[in-house]
């Protein structure tokens, strides 16, 4: 971190494997947290379709259209990641500042279709109490969408140095990180897409 | 989070101006070196272990005799299940990160971790973590519910009420915490064990000591994440009436059990490598031979690594798992043994035939081998299903847990301590006073633990406030209480020891004890940028034979100092790659402190205050502000001042 002085953008970065700390600690964190989501989707499965649940079931709630396109959405926000991370190595800071944004944009519509999709949820009378089926599925997913929501904060605080012309392509393994993280995110979105809200019962 | 400030680019913003003082009360706050990061895990550590201590003299007092009043049912029930939180979370975990975050720059040649605020960060978020487990004692009732808060008792609303108080609430938020703090500086060891090590410092040339830090990073990362997310099920259906665990709504009280062992089990792991890591550090040095089977003994480490994830249901065997699943289980126990035998072996071989010299740090390191082997037979008897059906929740399973943990870390840690004490101060520490020390603990420790087993054989339950008169159990019982004053004894010695020799021990070279690792060559206490040079490294236990060299017979022989191996030009780098100059440190560059990781951590008690008390309008605005603006002002802060 501190010690880490970047002269140039070329791959050597004085470390034993070659590879940044930062990135490094990146896929740390996120190996880590593959085990958070993990668990609740384990915890999901293991309930899921569990008889003698009172109240809706999947099929009674979801929307899978809807769902599909919120979730085609996000996909798209890895698109315009791997954009921006190409404006910047590249030297484009105009183009950087779009992708960023576009990024965060994308991903911003796809909490609110989330949130839209949690109230619907609950004018049909699932909560968190009602039955497993909403325990489990407002918990995991609900801590889905408080990842993407830190990754939105990250990626517009990028976007506000980008402005300021405080990113320059010396500094496009920042972006390349927080590329790393905005992945992982959407990654484990298809996982929860699959498991949660296609696998029928 | 990642800043990578390049001087010179950012403006000196007025606010974000960062601290200079490296010396003082307040430098301590602001801190980065891994040095004083390291003394102040171990000093917290430490604290933690005597308030664990003073509970767990409760607990004996109660217990002296048969119907004890000392303390109430609810009382008890607080004390037991904080002296087990304690001791896991608040001295196990803390003190092996104070030895990595002390020794792995050292051993491995680097002028700190990778990230040195995220360093700080950690330790100010298991420090809060900590005070805020405490603060339940005042605020609503301490966690009561065991260390391992099984459900559906601790996740069961208060309404509906098993468990009385906020207990439960402050143990699952002030376990997130921990556990925060304990993934940052994982990431942390990682990161620096494998980039930062010195030109040479190949991984099969690591003291074993690093390697081992590096498998409990690992289990570390990977065995949070599952207990953190049974911790926050269990804190929504306490407060937010989730499912979870509710077996009338078609919910699995078991799932619980299976997603804290698996974090359980490695757990284990996590808190014995390091000890296992400090003896293979004395061992060689008090023996004066190279461990024996240096690659074993990292291959073995490596193999609990991963056979630690298969044991987990071990712990669950009287739920009624079914009898594959048993019998599998039952097996991979039986095969985690292998490895831990082998080190033992190799403990052993290595102090075969050595010229030992019987110093404290030594007593403690043959201390730990041979009540670790207690505690790892008495351990492989659970393989055994029937035997292990019969053992669970009596007092047999807290002699084996004690024999593995306390006759285990705590004695590697204390020797450890000893041993390294030198180098952080420049002063050894007392050697009759920690011999007496040594033998009161042994006996002590034997006296209290060892009666234990025949007591949970003979019937009785753990976790009992009180036993009836006529069991039988009244002698063992009076004299595992008279085992516990004397570990008290013991531990209020070595306190002394260290208190007294920080200041008026006897003054100690850089190299005491004629050691083999990096750490002797320079000077102690070390200075803030550790080496002024970069060392180069030839060969494993590179600093022994920059000293020591065979004769044609294959005895040692000294190298005279000043020799051709032992000048600089051979041995360090000028330059080591990110300072630009070399005379003596003055010019070398070292991360400024900083007041944000302190900051930052501060958010998160706030926000788990306002979780417990469900309190969204104050409390929960203020914990998202300060930890708001910690993070920007980290990111923005300059690199140095």
């Amino acid at each position: 971190m501190e010690q880490v002085a970047i002269a140039s953008g070329h791959e050597d970065h004085g470390t034993v494997t070659g590879v940044a700390n930062t990135k490094l600690a990146m896929w740390m964190f996120l190996a880590s947290d593959c085990l958070f989501f993990g668990a609740f989707i384990s915890a999901y499965l293991l309930y899921h379709g569990r008889a003698g649940q009172a109240g809706p079931k999947p099929k009674d709630v979801y929307s899978i259209p809807f769902t599909s396109v919120t979730s085609f959405i996000l996909l798209m926000s890895s698109l315009t990641m791997v954009l921006a991370l190409a404006a910047i190595q590249r030297g484009d800071y105009r183009r950087l500042r779009v992708w960023l944004m576009a990024t965060a944009l994308f991903g911003a519509t796809f909490i609110a279709g989330q949130i839209y999709e949690f109230t619907e949820f609950y004018r049909h009378g699932l909560s968190l109490s009602t039955n497993l089926f909403g325990s489990t599925f407002f918990v995991l997913t609900g801590l889905h969408g408080m990842h993407v929501t830190a990754g939105i904060i990250w990626l517009l605080t990028m976007w506000g140095m980008a402005m300021q012309g405080r990113l320059t392509t010396a500094d496009s393994e920042r972006i390349e990180v927080a590329g790393l993280y905005w992945h992982f995110v959407d990654v484990v979105w298809i996982v929860i897409f699959t498991v949660v809200y296609l696998v029928p019962k | 989070m990642t800043t990578v400030a390049v001087p010179g680019k950012v403006r000196p913003a007025g606010l974000l101006r960062r601290p200079t003082a490296t010396r003082g009360f307040w430098s301590w706050f602001t801190t980065v070196d891994h040095k004083k990061i390291a003394i102040m895990y171990g000093v917290t550590a430490l604290l933690f272990f005597v308030i664990a201590g003073i509970e767990a003299l409760f607990i004996r007092l109660q217990l002296l005799s048969p119907n004890g009043t000392i303390l109430t049912a609810a009382r008890y029930n607080e004390f037991f299940t904080m002296h087990g939180t304690t001791m896991v979370f608040l001295v196990g975990m803390p003190m092996a990160v104070a030895f990595g975050n002390y020794l792995i720059p050292l051993m491995i040649g680097a002028r700190d971790v990778a990230f040195p605020r995220l360093n700080a960060f950690g330790y100010w978020v298991v420090l809060f973590g900590g005070l805020f487990l405490y603060s339940s004692f005042v605020l609503g009732g301490a966690p009561n519910g065991g260390w391992f808060g099984y459900t559906p008792l601790t996740s069961t609303p208060m309404s509906g009420g098993f468990l009385p108080g906020h207990g439960p609430d402050f143990w699952a938020v002030g376990l997130i915490l921990m556990g925060i703090g304990s993934t940052t500086s994982a990431i942390n060891f990682i990161v620096t064990i494998l980039n930062l090590r010195a030109p040479g410092m190949s991984l099969m040339r690591m003291p074993v000591f690093v390697w081992m830090m590096l498998v409990v990073a690992f289990l570390t990362l990977f065995a949070i994440p599952p207990v953190t997310a049974a911790l926050i099920m269990v804190f929504f259906d306490r407060n937010y009436l989730t499912n979870f665990f509710v077996g009338g709504k078609g919910g699995d009280p078991l799932l619980y059990q299976h997603l804290f062992w698996i974090f359980g089990h490695p757990e284990v792991y996590i808190l014995i490598l390091p000890g296992m890591g400090i003896v293979s550090e004395i061992l060689p040095v008090f023996s004066r031979k190279p461990l024996f089977g240096y690659s074993v003994v990292i291959f073995s480490g490596i193999a609990i690594g991963f056979l630690g994830w298969g044991v987990w249901a071990h712990h669950m065997f009287a739920t009624g798992l079914g009898p594959v699943a048993i019998t599998a289980f039952g097996l991979s126990t039986m095969l985690i043994a292998v490895p831990t035998g082998v080190k033992i072996f190799n403990w052993l071989g290595t102090v075969w035939g050595g010229s030992l010299r019987l110093k404290t740090p030594m007593l403690f390191a043959l201390g730990f081998i041979a009540m670790f082997t207690i505690g790892g037979l008495s351990g492989v008897t659970h393989s055994i299903v029937p035997a292990d059906t019969q053992q669970t929740d009596t007092y047999y399973i807290v002699a084996h847990f004690h024999y593995v943990l306390f006759g285990g870390l705590i004695f590697a840690v204390i020797g450890g301590i000893y041993y390294w004490f030198p180098k952080m101060y420049g002063r050894y520490m007392n050697d009759k006073l920690g011999k007496f020390n040594f033998w009161t603990l042994l006996i002590g420790f034997n006296l209290t633990f060892f009666p234990m087993h025949f007591l949970g054989l003979w019937g009785m339950p753990r976790r009992t406030y009180y036993y009836p008169k006529g069991y039988g159990w009244e002698t063992m019982n009076l004299l595992a209480t008279i085992g516990g004053f004397i570990i008290a004894f013991s531990t209020l010695l070595f306190i002394v020891n260290i208190l007294t020799s920080r200041y008026r021990g006897e003054l100690a070279p850089d190299d005491p004890w004629d050691g083999r690792t990096l750490e002797w060559t320079i000077p102690s206490p070390p200075p803030e940028y550790n080496f002024a040079e970069i060392p180069i490294v030839h060969e494993r236990d590179d600093f022994w034979h920059r000293k020591y060299t065979e004769d044609d017979q294959g005895r040692l022989v000294r190298i005279p100092s000043g020799g051709a191996i032992d000048t600089p030009a051979a041995t360090t780098t000028g330059g080591g790659g990110h300072e630009d100059g070399n005379d003596e440190g003055h010019g070398i560059h070292m991360p400024s402190p900083s007041y944000f990781p302190f900051v930052l951590a501060l958010g998160l008690p706030l926000l788990g205050y306002a979780a417990v008390f469900k309190d969204p309008w104050i409390l929960a605005p203020l914990g998202v502000i300060v930890l708001l603006f910690g993070m920007y002002a980290w990111a923005l802060e300059p690199g140095s001042e």
